[in-house]
């Protein structure tokens, strides 16, 4: 018994996309907030994936699994109830750059994992997933514009704008602190 | 500072910016104290995102299910099982080996579906975080830990002097049998040597598959596959100094 053309296809997703599957499921685990949502996407991602797997052109499987898996994620959850995916976003910047703590008095005030959590879970999702996909998965802007499929002017902006919003709640200056 | 400004110090601290242009912004952060502040809250956040337990890592029972057509033959009945029905099916399938065939004895096809499937569990163990069960470069503590968890004892010998270091080792599964694994290192690369009770005598020989290669033999009653991404003349190599320091060995217990 000869490996099947199929059995092939499969070795070469299976090689393509499983050293990627952490990076898929920490995406889909952030993206639906919970293990059940998450496990359904990724499933559906996986199907999706070597569905396609024969348009791939085998450049950068990461970013384009990641796209997959973040569209079917935000499809998927779309559906559930009472999930705002398409929360309503602000795109201006508001950075509170003025009269900030001198940078010498910068100080983390939380290195608590279940804060960090929580500061990272609160996040409106269009924000959540361009820290999730810069911090967490050390994507580039232009990667990031394709997995999203946004301007990467869009991408810097959001980007700025959820980082504002965790240094709110996770950097402090002893001068804030201090009566 | 204006929001284009902090863009480009953002732009800076992602390491978005040509040379002359992150030069500059460096120079400016420097000197602007509203630039510098901002930038130190972007490098605070930055630090605190970067904790390790932020990222979420795919469940161990997802990773054995998730590939919709994973050429296992007992794929669908683990689709979505919990551990415990893992466990069952992997009884089941134990049963049927050792009922069935000896893993290496069999035809040509076989011996190749073993070693594909050695080459994808080298693949799985680099990605999923379970390279290593018990880790010791110690040759003592690596074998006794095998002790129970297996219906054989493993041959374990550290190959530092010949520039593979153990690194440890960890229980397997080849076509529904459970395999001792053993963890070596090679500079930057890993080699995983996979090992159980086998009879009959055969030379290595040499596979390579998605970037990997495997080299298979039968000796003093075990199978033995080596896998790693190292160069085929380095695993040969790797070969070559585990049989030699085994037959030694060997020969000193008799």
């Amino acid at each position: 018994m000869s490996p099947s053309p199929d059995r092939h296809r499969t070795a070469r997703f299976e090689a393509c996309f499983l050293p990627h599957l952490d990076a898929a499921w920490n995406l889909a685990r952030w993206l639906a907030r919970s293990d059940a949502d998450a496990e359904d996407a990724l499933q559906e991602s996986m199907l999706r994936a070597l569905r396609y797997f024969d348009s791939f052109n085998g450049e950068n499987p990461r970013v384009w699994l990641l796209a997959i898996v973040r569209n079917t994620t935000w499809t998927l959850i779309a559906k559930k109830p009472g999930q705002g995916v398409h929360e309503s976003l602000d795109e201006d910047l508001h950075l509170l750059v003025d009269g900030g703590p001198t940078p010498e008095a910068i100080a983390l005030v939380a290195s608590d994992i279940a804060v960090l959590q929580s500061a990272l879970d609160t996040l409106p999702a269009p924000l959540r997933e361009i820290v999730v996909l810069r911090e967490l998965e050390g994507f580039s802007y232009k990667e990031i514009a394709t997995i999203t499929s946004l301007k990467i002017g869009t991408v810097m902006s959001r980007l700025a704008r959820a980082r504002e919003r965790l240094a709110a709640e996770l950097v402090r200056s002893p001068l804030e602190v201090s009566p | 500072m204006n929001c284009h400004d902090a863009l480009l110090v953002q732009a800076y601290l992602d390491d978005e910016l040509d040379a002359a242009q992150s030069l500059e912004v460096a120079r400016h952060v420097e000197t602007c104290e509203r630039c510098g502040t901002y930038y130190r809250r972007l490098e605070a956040t930055r630090g605190a995102m970067s904790h390790p337990q932020l990222r979420y890592q795919a469940p161990a029972y997802l990773r054995a299910s998730i590939l919709p057509a994973a050429p296992r033959a007992n794929a669908a009945s683990r689709h979505r099982l919990p551990a415990w029905g893992l466990a069952l099916a992997a009884s089941f399938i134990a049963l049927a080996a050792i009922g069935g065939f000896g893993l290496l004895r069999g035809t040509g096809t076989r011996q190749d579906a073993v070693v594909a499937e050695a080459i994808s569990g080298h693949m799985r163990s680099m990605q999923l975080n379970h390279l290593i069960d018990v880790v010791s470069t110690d040759q003592h503590t690596v074998k006794p830990w095998f002790d129970g968890k297996l219906d054989f004892s493993p041959e374990v010998t550290d190959l530092v002097a010949e520039g593979f270091p153990l690194a440890g080792g960890r229980m397997d599964v080849l076509q529904g049998r459970s395999v001792a694994a053993l963890v070596y290192r090679h500079r930057l690369h890993v080699v995983n040597l996979y090992q159980w009770p086998a009879s009959g005598s055969t030379e290595p020989a040499a596979t390579a598959a998605d970037g990997y290669n495997a080299v298979s033999w039968t000796e003093g009653g075990m199978a033995y596959i080596a896998v790693s991404n190292v160069a085929p003349d380095t695993l040969d190599a790797f070969v070559a100094a585990f049989r030699g320091r085994n037959s030694l060995r060997n020969e000193s217990k008799r």
